[in-house]
């Protein structure tokens, strides 16, 4: 094809190249719309579609217009949004700067054996959440000699019931979220820098500038739009979290609801109870919460760079 | 100059040498714990006491004897629906991701932002309808099932799209000049130089098929069709030895994964800018 139009003269290979250059985007963009239409369009009108019917089962759905959603404002789930919303918000507050400090510190040559440590920090993120869940549930055990227990008790502080009171069970959480996603983070962080030309460094420095400085003019924007990133998928692995309290309580519910997330909540009603109406009205609820957090941070981060242009 | 440089060295290493210890605790006690009766774990919790001479590796025989080698069936569906959905969603994501970032044509930022709106929605939501069409095409139970929902990568889109904004334009225009078709530019030109992006995407897509639970669970019915992460789910009941193939099943479930991150690893954070235009 391209051969072809080479031989037809320049001419023909610019109106060809027009023409293939204004197809190619939606066949490179074609797989997405697809499965877009099929595997996120279908289910969420499904979910939409129930959300409005009482459906306990299998049983044929019956319009009940918004009685689900009228059932859905109990103790149980007003428990469980503040607890997501609370977590999203500490773990973001930690996973979006921590990680860019890190991987500074490790893109610097101040690091001895930097290779070894970058494999280290990311292991959490290959462990899978059943042998973290493990891990995390007898780590921070109620007996005394558990680990957590006798590092508190170094520091004079009386062994917790971790798992037993609401504060305490979120720090565990927020700890075992920030030990499973830093150096993933840290990664995106990294191969970031790595885009980062050289000289631009050695010009600040010739300039004068200091080490802050140079982190606050060049590498910070420079590697923005990985924060945002970050700062993106850190928002809405909060607000889906589940896999982790799941296996760390080895159930949708924990006692006193102290554990409950939006999604366990969704599990807990569709899957323990089916009461498939009432959790596709929580996650309808789910989606209209993340729609409205996500439309006001496009508005102040403009991820799609419409203003780069 | 040099003092301060090695006052450096030594506050920046132990830095991070501290957190790389936090990361790396996981990981030496179960693996310890896994020289000993699970039940122990459960009754003490884990502690700083380590008494060796009571170790040994019974845990770890169980892996071949427990239920016929339940345990390596469960293994080998992992590693057979990793691949398909790395390769797949490797694929499909730094097409899209390419074409909305290289590309300005009319519908651009809409698809964009409906990535990011898949990329917001967790999968929990659609869990339940996503079950029914799975259902309706007689994939219950299948590889096909497991993969299907989650083929095109809506995180992997927009790594690519943000990766590749940061790639020269000046590549494609030379292609074209030489009379490269559009697809041509991108399969030879550009993917050679985004293989750090793809070095990352690897990681980050095994790892999420491989530790993924909750859509597994829902699809693989039969014992001997589940993965790892549920089967070890499964073992969570207080019966039998189960607490003990728990243990050894738990370590040995991170050695592929190991793998495929040590082999990436220098691919991804290797430099970037070698190969593509300079100046």
């Amino acid at each position: 094809m391209s051969k072809q139009t080479n031989d037809n003269g320049s001419a023909s290979v610019k109106t060809g190249g027009i023409k293939m250059m204004k197809v190619a985007p939606y066949i490179f963009t074609a797989p997405f719309v697809i499965y877009f239409l099929a595997f996120f369009v279908y289910p969420i009108t499904e979910t939409f579609w129930t959300s409005l019917c009482q459906q306990v089962g299998f049983a044929p759905p019956k319009y009940a217009g918004l009685a689900n959603y009228k059932l859905l404002i109990d103790d149980y789930f007003v428990m469980a949004v503040q607890n997501s919303a609370l977590y999203t918000f500490f773990t973001c507050l930690i996973l979006v700067p921590l990680p860019l400090f890190l991987a500074v510190l490790l893109d610097s040559k101040y690091v001895v054996k930097p290779e070894i440590f970058k494999s280290a920090l990311f292991i959490p993120a290959l462990t899978s959440v059943v042998m973290a869940g493990l891990f995390f549930r007898y780590a921070f055990s109620s007996n005394e000699a558990a680990l957590m227990n006798s590092v508190i008790g170094f520091f004079g502080i009386p062994a917790q019931g971790w798992l037993e009171k609401r504060v305490t069970t979120w720090i565990v959480l927020i700890v075992f979220c920030v030990w499973k996603w830093l150096g993933v983070n840290i990664v995106y962080y990294l191969s970031a820098l790595q885009t980062i030309p050289k000289d631009l460094y050695e010009a600040a420095t010739i300039d004068g500038a200091n080490a802050w400085q140079r982190f606050t003019f060049i590498t910070v924007p420079c590697v923005k739009p990985t924060i945002i990133y970050v700062l993106t998928i850190s928002i809405y692995g909060g607000f889906s979290m589940f896999a982790e309290a799941f296996t760390l309580f080895n159930s949708a519910r924990t006692p006193g609801d102290i554990g409950a997330t939006i999604v366990s909540y969704i599990y807990a009603q569709g899957f323990n109870r089916n009461n498939f109406g009432i959790a596709s009205a929580a996650g309808i609820s789910l989606l209209a919460g993340v729609l409205i957090i996500n439309i006001i941070q496009l508005s102040i981060t403009d991820p799609v760079g419409k203003n780069d242009e | 100059m040099t003092k301060k440089n090695l006052l450096l060295t030594i506050l920046a290493t132990s830095v991070i040498a501290v957190f790389a210890i936090i990361a790396l605790m996981p990981f030496f006690f179960l693996f310890i714990s896994s020289f000993k009766a699970g039940s122990e774990m459960i009754r003490n919790g884990l502690q700083f006491k380590f008494d060796f001479q009571n170790y040994n590796l019974a845990n770890y025989a169980l892996i071949k004897t427990e239920r016929d080698g339940i345990y390596l069936k469960w293994y080998l569906n992992s590693i057979i629906i990793m691949i398909i959905q790395v390769g797949a969603g490797l694929f499909f994501s730094s097409l899209v991701g390419y074409g909305l970032a290289k590309y300005k044509f009319r519908g651009r930022n809409i698809i964009f932002i409906l990535v990011l709106m898949v990329m917001m929605v967790p999968v929990e939501i659609l869990i339940l309808p996503l079950y029914k069409e799975i259902n309706s095409f007689k994939m219950i139970d299948t590889y096909a099932g497991v993969v299907l929902p989650f083929i095109v990568p809506a995180t992997g889109i927009f790594f690519f799209r943000q990766f590749c904004s940061g790639l020269p334009t000046e590549i494609m225009e030379s292609g074209r000049i030489d009379g490269c078709s559009e697809f041509g530019i991108f399969f030879k030109l550009m993917m050679p130089i985004m293989l750090p992006a793809y070095g990352a995407m690897t990681i980050l897509l095994a790892m999420g098929s491989w530790n993924s639970m909750v859509w597994p669970m829902i699809v693989l019915r039969t014992s001997e069709m589940q993965t790892l992460p549920i089967g070890l789910q499964s073992l969570l009941t207080p019966y039998g030895n189960n607490y003990d193939l728990l243990l050894s099943g738990a370590v040995m479930s991170v050695i592929p994964i190991m793998i495929i991150f040590l082999l990436n690893q220098k691919t991804f954070i290797a430099g970037m800018s070698a190969g593509s235009v300079k100046g």
